[in-house]
């Protein structure tokens, strides 16, 4: 009787209390908002593939690419780890039979819904036109639905936070005897941090969204400048929340990668405290970076150079992960499975999305390069080159845990594959572009950037496909895959030492712990 | 250094690229060295440890605090280079030569317009003279805008009620994009201008004729307008095929009755246009949302007297025959 059969009916689903329940219905939430997100995506990339604006009209273009943006940041991309794979995986990975406050954790999933049918009001009753940055004075001036769709982020904000304070206090309080700090898996490292940010940053843009709204609704002046107020103001505001929640996006995919190379290389991690405490500067340091968005927007240039170079600063943590988990793959046994690949694939395209960030952390390289595709292309590679290809990764790792099933490995390397070659396809091309100057967010352009647009289209369709394939396969295989063994990869960290699928409460007994995550038996003995 | 300026980086035509294009190729070499670096790394690393038997036994390293070491302080000691000299060469874009020639720059949705300190000179692209150095001051009409010339590696942000600093010496002469890079709205992707950049004397020609294109002379006042209507993005918002679009179209528009807002109806005569043109917020058309800017000090009488010349030629009356 595991936690998906234990209990039946519609009800139990909606009532259920059982932290892997919900992490499964995030889970659902989150990839189906990836899905719509996506279709978006893929008509901004249909109108470009000619220079002239001939597919849909500008205003149709405009909210289009707004809707991609807003969709995949605030509704997918923030939730997406933490909320899924970070809700089912914390309590097993820590020993625990839940997280400490489950209906705290129901509730932070019916405000998600909340903040989401916000959002299908604004996408059906107005639209929005305002990019996902919502920058004023033209969000306090256009005619669409800002309001909805604002007071929509502003309420899944409140889901973000409450998911966060329930880690922090699972994390704190619930750890199995024996689970110290310094045996915790690097996974749970990463989502504490992430919880932290959660907590510190989503407050700002809560109270800056509802500025917003009550600039529109009230006509009082705090960004629009015809009556009193201060347009970059709003970007300072909307920035110190939103470049920490880059990290919230980007650390639970370092973390999944520490588990994915660790298990499927049967290797110990090279460097435990230099990682976990990376992302705990990261987080820190994430903080004080905001304005290295706003190097051309009149902001002085003392700030400027400070920006630059917390920017800097905060870049060394980041590739002391990459080397340490380049360097976990030394002598270890390394398995090409599905997690395996996407792993790699990981490290190949988040090195590039954290080199191009080089680029644009150098102020006067940054004047030529902001706003232009390069920028574009830089955080797909890191958002989705990196969190969600873990992400994925992470979702073939756990997948017989989650289901008890195993999918088809050869479909699963395909799809891998596919995924790699659409994905470099569809943003290399657009840092090419980019650095020769073509801007973002255009409906038409001069013909001279064509051939780079074709090829990121066609790049998108083949990404698409690789991704079509992946929840086709996977899908597939929660009713004809093969039953999934107990321990499918021979991972040492807790969760796989409960049964697949886990039973209701996870456990039969309290575990104890008594070595590392990632003392895998076919560690030679220490010779020292 | 090593060409890689004409695949990654457009052409090059103003003193102002230097600041940019030695760092951007310095980071660009150090960055390809280090991809390949963990590239080869990993995949060598991937293929000689690759899993050979089930039972294949790992080594027990978890760590060197000697490599960790390198690996920390040497790209550290990197980035606080591209630091330092990004933030010098950030300096030189940002502090204009004393002797620079100033005009003023104005965004509006959706496009510019360049004021010169000369009296009546108001353009719809920049004329500049090659070799000297040239000051924008900048002033948003509405919302954010940012003006971007990628020959020139210059961007800023175009605030309104406030002014922004740009500069640039050009070196070559010939026709450059100039860009809007901060999202304003529905013509956000058609605010495109160019940079004329004319030699000395050329530009002092220029100037003489008062601002008029080479061979201008002469033309009509229906053409002047016609050209007037290109230049300054009339075409954006109103068409003259008949389309609506964000403002009324032009085809038929003279001439005819028009019912406003406030529920009057007027003849689309002479004044109405140059009201409209003046002060649109006056006298707006029914169903039509009331955004158009002012074209007040954008353009001069003899401009607007051959813009109302323009849509005479293309109004009621001609239509009907």
């Amino acid at each position: 009787m595991n936690y998906l059969t234990a209990k039946k009916g519609f009800k139990s689903w909606l009532f259920t209390l059982d932290h892997k329940r919900i992490g499964l219905m995030y889970l659902v939430a989150v990839l189906s908002f990836f899905f719509l997100g996506g279709v978006f995506a893929l008509l901004v990339r249909a109108e470009l593939w000619t220079p002239a604006g001939d597919m849909f009209t500008a205003d149709m273009y405009n909210k289009f690419f707004t809707l991609h943006g807003a969709i995949m940041v605030f509704l997918f991309i923030i939730p997406s780890v933490p909320a899924s794979l970070g809700n089912f995986l914390i309590p097993l990975m820590i020993g625990a039979k839940d997280v400490a406050f489950p209906r705290l954790n129901l509730l932070s999933w019916y405000i998600y819904v909340l903040g989401a049918l916000f959002f299908f009001y604004t996408l059906l009753f107005g639209s929005l036109d305002t990019g996902w940055t919502f920058y004023t004075p033209y969000s306090s001036q256009t005619g669409t639905s800002v309001i909805s769709a604002t007071l929509g982020a502003f309420i899944l904000g409140f889901s973000s936070i409450l998911t966060g304070v329930n880690f922090i206090v699972t994390i704190h309080k619930m750890r199995a005897p024996g689970l110290t700090w310094g045996r915790l898996p690097l996974l749970i490292w990463a989502l504490y941090a992430t919880a932290v940010i959660q907590v510190l940053a989503t407050p700002v843009l809560a109270i800056t969204l509802l500025l917003l709204v009550v600039e529109r609704a009230f006509g009082i002046g705090f960004f629009d400048s015809t009556i009193g107020g201060d347009p970059v103001l709003f970007q300072h505001f909307f920035w110190f929340y939103s470049h920490p929640a880059v990290y919230i996006m980007i650390l639970p995919g370092f973390g999944i990668i520490s588990e994915l190379i660790t298990v499927h290389a049967r290797k110990r991690i090279f460097g435990y405290n230099a990682i976990a405490a990376s992302s705990v500067a990261i987080a820190v340091i994430g903080f004080l970076v905001w304005g290295h968005h706003m190097f051309v927007s009149g902001q002085s240039s003392f700030a400027s150079m400070v920006f630059s170079f917390l920017t800097f600063a905060v870049a060394v943590p980041t590739a002391i992960k990459v080397f340490s988990w380049v360097a976990t793959l030394y002598r270890g046994s390394i398995a090409f499975t599905a997690p395996m690949l996407y792993a790699l694939a990981f490290i190949f395209l988040f090195s590039i999305g954290g080199l191009t960030g080089i680029f644009l952390g150098a102020i006067a390289v940054d004047v030529h390069l902001h706003d232009t595709y390069f920028v574009v292309a830089h955080f797909h590679y890191v958002m989705m080159g990196g969190t969600v290809i873990a992400f994925i990764g992470g979702i073939h790792h756990w997948w017989p845990k989650l289901f008890g099933r195993m999918y088809n490995e050869g479909w699963a390397r395909l799809g891998c594959f596919l995924i790699f070659i659409g994905f470099n396809l569809t943003f290399f091309s657009q840092f090419v572009m980019g650095s020769r100057g073509m801007p973002r967010r255009y409906h038409s352009y001069v013909p001279e950037y064509a051939i780079w647009h074709q090829l990121s289209t066609i790049g998108s369709l083949v990404l698409g496909l690789g991704l079509v394939l992946t929840l086709v396969y996977l899908l597939h295989s929660l009713f004809w895959g093969k039953r999934a063994p107990h321990n499918p990869w021979g991972g040492e960290s807790l969760e796989w030492q409960a049964a697949t699928p886990p039973i209701e409460f996870n456990f039969t007994k309290q575990p104890v712990v008594t070595s590392g995550p990632y003392d895998f038996p076919e560690i030679e003995q220490d010779r020292s | 250094m090593l060409g890689l300026g004409s695949f990654w980086l457009p052409v090059d035509a103003s003193s102002t690229t230097q600041y940019v294009d030695h760092l951007f190729n310095f980071i660009f070499l150090l960055c390809t060295l280090f991809f390949i670096l963990i590239v080869f790394v990993t995949v060598l690393f991937a293929f000689k440890y690759r899993r050979k038997s089930a039972s294949q036994r790992t080594s027990p390293i978890s760590g060197n605090h000697k490599l960790e070491l390198i690996w920390s302080v040497i790209p550290g000691v990197l980035l606080v280079i591209i630091f330092a000299w990004g933030f010098r060469d950030y300096m030189s874009l940002r502090v204009p030569p004393r002797d620079a020639l100033e005009i003023r720059v104005t965004g509006v949705k959706w496009a510019w317009s360049f004021t010169y300190p000369v009296d009546g000179i108001v353009t719809t692209d920049l004329v500049v003279p090659e070799g000297r150095p040239v000051k924008l001051i900048m002033v948003s009409q509405d919302v954010l805008h940012s003006f971007f010339v990628p020959a020139f590696r210059i961007k800023q942000d175009v605030v309104p009620h406030r002014y922004s600093v740009v500069w640039f010496e050009a070196t070559k002469t010939g026709n450059y994009n100039i860009f809007c890079t901060e999202y304003c709205g529905t013509g956000h992707s058609q605010m495109l201008s160019q940079v004329k950049v004319l030699s000395g004397s050329d530009y002092q020609d220029w100037i003489d004729r008062g601002g008029e294109e080479a061979g201008s002379a002469g033309r009509s006042s229906v053409d002047v307008g016609k050209h007037l209507y290109k230049k300054q993005a009339c075409y954006t918002c109103h068409s003259i095929d008949g389309t609506s679009g964000v403002g009324p179209t032009f085809q038929g528009l003279y001439g005819s009755k028009e019912k406003l807002e406030s529920g009057d109806e007027i003849l689309v005569d002479d004044n109405f246009i140059r009201k409209s043109i003046i002060d649109p917020g006056a006298d707006v058309t029914e169903g039509f949302p009331p955004v158009m800017p002012t074209y007040k000090g954008r353009l001069n009488d003899k401009q607007i007297t051959a813009l109302i010349d323009y849509l005479k030629s293309i109004g009621t009356d001609k239509v009907k025959n």
